[in-house]
Parts: structure tokens; C-alpha cells; sequence
């Protein structure tokens, strides 16, 4: 669906030949398993959001009572999810302040709220990116923080799941990442874990989503009807014509 | 016309069917625009409930709060504010909360839960400015001798009672507003409410 | 012109809303418009699919100013920074996005109408080119509407920088720069048009207010005088032959129909094909793969950051391929001041066909190979500067055959085929024009 637009259409029958190769990758990117219909899914994912990374990223726009869409109460969302505000309403604040952080990192952390928006390319979904970069922490020890990223050459965040997943070191003959420590959970489950948190951050992107696609079908429903109608008064009018 | 019907009603029907289902169309499409002129969410967080304590409010006190950016006055009142309060019951124009001002549990005399403790909106009802406390009786601050205190409205001059009750003869037509509130504990209210939220 | 004493003024039959409709008609033009404008304004019968295009544009422009009334009640022109540390422009796209009821969706319906303007607005274009529309006596109509082109992109433009992303902002630092190109008063111009050194506060005020009060009142007064000229002289139509030169004895055009009803009922049908796609894309695809919504433009404006690519959004990019394509310095003056003379004339150079043209028939239907083959290689050239104008300079065809020459080539073609057409549309062959419009 996403590729539904006139511009890239129009182009792809035009340069069909040409555009299958011409994107050349530069990342490979692993599919994130699409979990937006899930619900525990993305529970659990706002749990380790709110863990993990509402301690340095805030979610600005994003207020603590529209947690409920995911199924949760009020209560819940209260007592289990809301640590850096006190009221319902409130938006998803980071927890530290922004100046010491830049003290910290070298650079604010950006807000999460639209991460997986902003992240998207040509190389994939911001789903894709975010759920390959999260597992491509490697140790690094040129670094401040002493991690590295094959995803995020350089980044400035250190691995703030790595007691879930364990160590990874870059093997620099084939270039790929290997688990030299382990962590808490066996590697399926680590990717199940960070499935859920980026299937978080996608819901987090654009909350409304779900109810724009639901919508959608119901306009289109309408519209064919409206058609159906119009179509045969056209027809009935013309028939003057000739 | 009568004879043109064959070809003229078949084609009316087509024109009025497709005026009816455009014109549910149109409406349905009017819902969204009108709805995003309702309070947003951003307004209602700023309109929750607000939860105040009252622990440290001292007899004869008041505190301002806002809710829904409007002050919301709460006077502990003491004895003597207390027994103004009968004596006022000929002066003032609603004595017995009559008007919807109040919460049913606040339509008494006291016009509150507990019998000290005052919620009010401090809005004058006449045209929406904040009241002045005067609650030194007598000329002390500034008005008349026999006055027993209350609040004074500067922009027409209503006045009002410890109940929030206005004066027979002034321009504000009702009592002040007391807004839903409760009790959470002995000294925690939460203002905007009637009872504790599920 | 359906002027106000060639109709009959209402006459009431006597009712009580006989008598209001006499008593406002004989104060307004109300009959004479309706059937001046309407009900006896005769189009030629033989109007086909691309003939839909005016009246969709028609409807984007409603859809674009509802959608754009109910937005300003929420949004707000500020570059200052809130207490999350976010520009406030931003988080109050955000705001309407997440925090208004149904404020998402008047958002997309907005942002997909912008781009739903232009596809809309080309195609009218290029169903003018197929058929002759702009050709005389219908000179001005097409003018008025080069203008309301010009008047669109800067519409697009100024809007475009209102979100206050980085594709936003970037956006606007490299167009806004190109004024500095203008020799001697160029780097004051700049300054002028930003009200700062760099792109800030005072130019998203500037922009806002263009976007929603100044442009959109030239835009409706150009659209007005559009049709206004178009109903002076009479449609076009796909044969290209005037349907005003063979009339009954009611001096009504032979092959001519009231648009109303017959095209106000085949324009319904229209509008709600066109409405199916709309909502498709607002429904299940309102970032256009990247295309209607960039994904930079999710991230806030940051002036210390540039995107590590930035390209214009879709409905500019074949002329800013034109404005990249010129890398040589003229007369002493740099390529960059070229560039941008290149890049305005490409949109002007639309203005002149109706003189460059000088073909016997108007319609394709009866001109000769020549303006067959030269008009699809312009839709193509068209295409691929539009293509190389999302890409970076350095993108290449396969990975090896470089995009930026091709970009020259094209940018050439796009010109010459303007300018010697007076030359080649005299000697093409073409078939004599029917007397009547074909109609099945």
C-alpha cells in the first residue's frame, strides 16, 4: 500500500528497467515482524520503552492516557508505565534534563515520538531501521561509551539493552556480528523483546493509524456507492445526447 | 409534465438519489471539521482535575488554585466567618441556593461539604472578574460600617457573603459558582470531580 | 459576455418566494450568471477524460482552503523553542496530528492536496497541450493560467516550510539562496525576503502569511479570471475545432450542450473517481512512500544539521533539474544565477506557446508525426528531469550511467523544443480539421 502513489507508479512504468537496479542499497536492513495488531505486543513494548529509554529520550507528544488505546487502564497506565509525570494527561517527559545530557552524550537525545517516521528510507521502513539497529550493538572500545553500531556508524548511545542481549563483537573478516557474552535472553526472544518495543515506537509515530486505515475502508465503501449512483444519473442525463 | 413522466421520474429518482447519498456524504465530512473545534486533548489534560491539600490551611485562610484556568478560591473559614452567615440570610439574594450554582451535596447553607471549608469559583457572575477578599468586617477595608466581610467585585462592585452568596441589589445575578470537588482524604481535594474517578 | 440585459430578468409567478427570487434578481445578476455560467453555457458534446482536470482543480482549491481554515485554528508560525525543546511550529503540527479531534486527518487531507493540486493541475496543462486550448482566440485564458501555475508553486512553496522540519527548512535555506544568484542586489534580496541572515522566525512569519492570506487571494482572483475568459470565448475541445462557427437558428452552437446539467452530472462522476484516489492515499498512504510527506520533515528544524539528502518535494523537482542542469558561468556571471534563470524560464516559457505554435489545427488528433514524436519526448524529458530531481546530483542510471549529463541533455531538449517550435509545427504535416466535432 505504501507504494500507492501516483508519482512512483507513473515512474516505475516508466523506468521499470531502470529502477530495479539502480537502488543500489547502502543498508541492508532486517524486516521488523509487524506487530501492530497485537496488543500485548505493544504492552510489553511500552514497558521496555518506558524502562529503557524514557530515561534519556522523551516522548513529547505523545500524553500517558493515550496508552489506553493499547488496551491498558487508566490504572494501569498510572501504576505500571508513568514514572516522570503525575498527571494522566501529562506528555511522555524524559526524565533527565536536556542540558546534562548533552554534558553526558555530547548531544541531546532526540525524541522518540516520531522516530519511526523519521527514520524511514529507501533502504526500508523506520520500523526496519530501528528494529536491525537495536541488535547491531557491537564492543567497540575506540569509543567513549565503548559500544559501536554496523547500523549507526559512531552513534553517540551506548547499549542500553545489552544485559538482555548480551555482547556482540564486529568479526572484521566477515563483517558480520558475533555474541561474545550472552545476555539474559536467548537470542529469539532478545528479538522478540525489541520487535515489541520498535512495534511500540511505530504506534507511538502515528497512534491514529489503525483508526485512518479503518476509516479508510468505510469512505471507500461510500464513495463506490455514491459512484454506483452518479454513474447511472450521468448515464440518464446523456441519453439526450447524441 | 404528466406525460413526460416516464422519462422525467426515472430521472428524478437518479437525482434525488444522488443528491441524498452526496448530501450523508457532506454531512458525515462536516463531523471532523466541527469536531476539531472542540476542546483537544491538550485542553482537557489542562482541564483535569486538580488536587489540592488543604493540610496547612490555617482557620480563616484562603488559597487560590487554578483549574481549567480559572481561580478556584478554598477558605477555611472560621466561627466567626461561620456566623455571618445566618445573620446574612435577609441581605443576600439566594439564601437557600435555590439557583443551580452548587452541587446538589453543596445546595445547604453553608453551601459546602464541610461545613468550614468553602469551594468557590472566584469569578464574579456578572461579567467574569475575580472578586477581592474584604474579610475584615466593618470600614477597615474600605467599605461600609456594617459589613460583615466577604468579597467585593471591583469591576461593578457585587458584593458577596463567606458562601459565596451575592447581595440583594447587585449587578452579578446569582451566587458564585462552586465547583464539583470531593474529598480524597480528611485534607486532599480533588477539584473538577464529584467522586473518586474509576 | 453573459451580460446582465441579455437575459430576461425573473419574473414571479406571484408566490411569496416568486416575489423574494424577483426582488433579488432584479438587484443581482443571479439568472444571467446561473445561465450565463451554466445552464446555457454551451460546451462543445465532445469533451473526453482529460477534460475533467479544470473542474478537479477547482475542487482541490475548496479542499485546500476548508482543510486550510480549520488548520490555522491550531497551528502556529513560531521557530522559538517550547518547554520540550521543540520549535513550536512544529509541535503544533504534532498538536493538530495527535492532540485535536480529527485534526490528523485535516492534516493529511491538506498535505495530499497539495500534491493532488499539481497532479491535477499538469494534467490540465498537458491536455492544453494536446489539443491546442491555449491557441486563439483562448491566448489569455491559457496566461491566466501559467500565472495561477506560478502562483501555486509559490503557494506550495510558502507551505511547504510551515511544519518547520528539516526537509522544511533546508528546503526554503537553498531556494531562498538562490535570489543571492541575482547579480549586485542578490545578497541583500536574500536578507530582504528572509527578514534575517538565515532562515528564521521572521521568514516562517512571512511565509505563513503568504501561504494563507496573500497568495491564496491572487490565486482566487486568477481562477475567477480564468474561467471569466473561458467563458468569453468557449471551450476548446479534443477535435480542436470551434463549435461556435456552425449554430441552429436559435444561435445556439450545433455540437454545443449546457454544461448544466450534462457536464455538472459527468463532473460528479468525475469528482468521485477522483475522491476513491484521494482517499487512498489520505486513508492508506498519506506519506506517499516518501514523496508527499518526507521523512526528514518528521525530525524538527535544526540549523546546525543539514539532511545528508535534500531534494525538493515531488512537484518541483523537473525544474529543479533545470536550474541544476546549467553549470556553466555566462557573461562573467555565475552558473548559479543561470540556474535560476533557466528554472524560472522553464515555467514561464509555458506562457508563450500560444505565439510558438503555429500549426494550422490545433487538435493532435490532426497534426503530423513531428508534434506526436516531439510532444511524448518532452512528456518523457519531463518525467526524468522530475526523476533526477528527487535524486542527488551524483545518481546514476544502473549505477553507471550518470544521471547529470542525461539532466543537460534533457534540460536542452526542454528548451528547443519550445523555442524552434515555430519552425516545426509550420512544416509537420497535419489532416484538414472536420467541420463538426466527432462524436461516437
Amino acid at each position: 500500500m505504501k507504494a500507492n502513489n501516483m508519482k512512483k507508479f507513473l515512474l516505475a512504468l516508466l523506468f521499470a528497467p531502470i529502477t530495479a537496479f539502480a537502488s543500489g542499497a547502502t543498508l541492508h536492513l532486517d524486516k521488523a515482524p509487524d506487530v501492530q495488531g497485537d496488543q500485548a505486543a505493544l504492552q510489553n513494548g511500552a514497558k521496555t520503552f518506558v524502562n529503557y529509554c524514557l530515561n534519556c529520550h522523551g516522548a513529547s507528544y505523545v500524553r500517558y492516557n493515550r496508552l489506553t488505546e493499547l488496551g491498558l487502564s487508566e490504572q494501569q497506565v498510572k501504576e505500571n508505565l508513568m514514572f516522570t509525570a503525575e498527571k494522566i494527561g501529562e506528555q511522555m517527559r524524559v526524565a533527565a534534563r536536556p542540558a546534562e545530557q548533552k554534558q553526558w552524550f555530547g548531544a541531546t537525545p532526540p525524541d522518540l515520538s516520531l522516530i519511526a517516521r523519521a527514520r524511514a528510507s529507501e533502504d526500508g521502513s523506520g520500523a526496519d531501521w530501528l528494529y536491525t539497529y537495536l541488535r547491531s550493538f557491537y564492543r567497540d572500545d575506540k569509543r567513549p561509551t565503548g559500544w559501536n553500531n554496523t547500523v549507526y556508524e559512531n552513534v553517540g548511545m551506548p547499549h542500553i539493552l545489552w544485559e538482555l542481549q548480551g555482547q556482540q563483537v564486529l568479526n572484521h573478516e566477515t563483517h558480520k556480528l558475533e555474541l561474545s557474552v550472552p545476555g539474559k535472553l536467548p537470542a529469539a526472544e532478545y528479538d522478540k523483546q525489541v520487535a515489541d518495543l520498535v512495534g511500540f515506537l511505530v504506534w507511538m509515530a502515528e497512534p491514529t493509524a489503525g483508526l485512518r486505515k479503518q476509516l479508510g475502508f468505510g469512505v471507500l465503501v461510500f464513495l463506490f456507492i455514491l459512484f454506483g449512483v452518479s454513474y447511472a444519473l450521468k448515464k440518464e442525463y446523456w441519453k439526450d445526447i447524441k | 409534465m404528466s406525460n413526460d413522466c416516464k422519462v422525467d421520474c426515472g430521472r428524478r429518482r437518479l437525482v434525488v438519489a444522488t443528491a441524498a447519498v452526496g448530501g450523508v456524504g457532506a454531512v458525515v465530512a462536516l463531523v471532523p471539521f466541527l469536531s476539531s473545534m472542540l476542546p483537544s486533548e491538550r485542553a482537557k489534560a489542562a482541564g483535569a482535575p486538580v488536587e489540592v491539600d488543604i493540610g496547612a490551611l490555617q482557620p480563616g485562610q484562603m488559597m487560590t488554585v487554578e483549574w481549567r484556568g480559572k481561580p478556584v478560591w478554598i477558605i477555611n473559614r472560621n466561627k466567626e466567618m461561620l456566623d455571618t452567615l445566618p445573620k446574612l440570610a435577609d441581605a443576600v439574594a439566594d439564601p437557600k441556593s435555590g439557583e443551580k450554582m452548587q452541587p446538589d451535596y453543596c445546595a445547604n447553607d453553608t453551601r459546602s461539604i464541610k461545613p468550614n471549608i468553602m469551594v468557590a469559583v472566584g469569578i464574579c457572575t456578572h461579567l467574569g472578574c475575580s472578586p477581592s477578599s474584604k474579610f475584615k468586617p466593618g470600614a477597615e477595608e474600605g467599605m461600609a460600617d456594617d459589613w460583615l466581610g466577604g468579597f467585593l467585585c471591583p469591576c461593578h462592585g457585587s458584593k458577596f457573603d463567606f458562601a459565596g452568596r451575592v447581595y440583594k441589589s447587585m449587578p452579578a445575578p446569582t451566587n458564585l459558582e462552586v465547583p464539583p470537588h470531593t474529598y480524597l482524604t480528611d485534607t486532599r481535594i480533588l477539584i473538577g470531580e464529584d467522586k473518586k474517578g474509576a | 459576455m453573459a451580460s446582465d440585459t441579455h437575459y430576461e430578468k425573473y419574473k414571479s409567478d406571484g408566490s411569496i418566494q416568486g416575489n423574494a427570487l424577483e426582488w433579488f434578481d432584479a438587484r443581482f445578476p443571479a439568472t444571467s450568471m446561473w445561465r450565463g455560467h451554466l445552464s446555457e453555457y454551451y460546451a462543445p458534446k465532445n469533451f473526453n477524460f482529460w477534460y475533467f482536470f479544470g473542474s478537479l482543480a477547482m475542487l482541490v482549491l475548496v479542499i485546500q482552503i476548508v482543510t486550510g481554515i480549520f488548520l490555522v485554528m491550531h497551528y502556529k508560525p513560531d521557530a522559538s523553542l517550547n518547554a520540550n525543546g521543540v520549535p513550536v511550529a512544529f509541535a503544533s503540527v504534532e498538536y493538530i496530528m495527535r492532540d485535536v479531534s480529527w485534526g490528523w486527518l485535516i492534516r493529511y487531507m491538506h498535505s495530499t492536496g497539495a500534491s493532488a493540486f499539481f497532479i491535477v493541475v499538469y494534467l490540465h496543462m498537458f491536455r492544453g497541450m494536446l489539443y491546442g486550448s491555449y491557441r486563439q482566440p483562448r491566448e489569455l485564458i491559457w496566461v491566466f493560467g501559467v500565472m495561477i501555475f506560478l502562483a501555486l508553486m509559490a503557494e506550495g512553496f510558502a507551505g511547504y516550510l510551515l511544519p518547520w522540519g528539516q526537509m522544511s527548512y533546508w528546503g526554503a535555506q537553498v531556494i531562498l539562496n538562490l535570489f543571492s544568484a541575482i547579480p549586485l542586489i542578490g545578497n541583500d534580496l536574500a536578507i530582504w525576503i528572509r527578514g534575517d541572515f538565515v532562515i528564521g522566525d521572521a521568514t516562517l512569519n512571512r511565509m505563513f502569511s503568504f501561504h494563507v492570506i496573500a497568495i491564496p487571494l491572487a490565486l482566487l482572483g486568477l481562477v475567477a479570471a480564468h474561467i471569466l475568459a473561458l467563458h468569453e470565448v468557449g471551450s476548446n475541445n479534443p477535435d480542436g475545432v470551434e463549435i461556435k462557427s456552425k449554430k441552429d437558428e436559435h444561435g445556439i452552437p450545433l455540437d454545443g450542450i449546457p454544461f448544466h446539467p450534462y457536464y455538472s452530472v459527468k463532473d460528479i462522476v468525475g469528482v468521485v473517481v477522483f475522491l476513491m484516489v484521494f482517499s487512498i492515499i489520505v486513508f492508506f498512504a498519506p506519506e506517499g512512500g516518501g514523496y508527499l510527506l518526507e521523512y526528514n520533515n518528521f525530525i524538527p528544524a535544526d540549523p546546525m544539521v543539514t539532511p545528508s539528502h535534500i531534494a525538493p518535494v515531488w512537484y518541483f523537482t523537473p525544474y529543479y533539474s533545470l536550474l541544476r542542469a546549467v553549470t556553466y558561468p555566462l557573461f562573467g556571471i555565475d552558473a548559479k544565477f543561470w540556474g535560476v534563470v533557466a528554472m524560472g524560464a522553464g515555467v514561464l516559457i509555458f506562457a508563450f506557446l500560444p505565439w510558438l505554435d503555429r500549426s494550422p489545427v490545433k487538435s493532435i488528433r490532426y497534426r503530423g508525426s513531428i508534434y506526436k514524436t516531439l510532444l511524448t519526448l518532452f512528456v518523457i524529458a519531463f518525467f526524468i528531469l522530475g526523476f533526477l530531481g528527487t535524486k542527488s546530483p551524483s545518481y546514476a542510471f544502473f549505477g553507471v550511467i550518470p544521471g547529470a549529463p542525461i539532466a543537460q541533455l534533457l534540460t536542452a531538449y526542454y528548451f528547443l523544443y519550445f523555442l524552434t517550435m515555430p519552425w516545426w509545427s509550420k512544416i509537420d504535416k497535419y489532416k484538414p480539421e472536420p467541420e463538426r466535432v466527432t462524436f461516437k
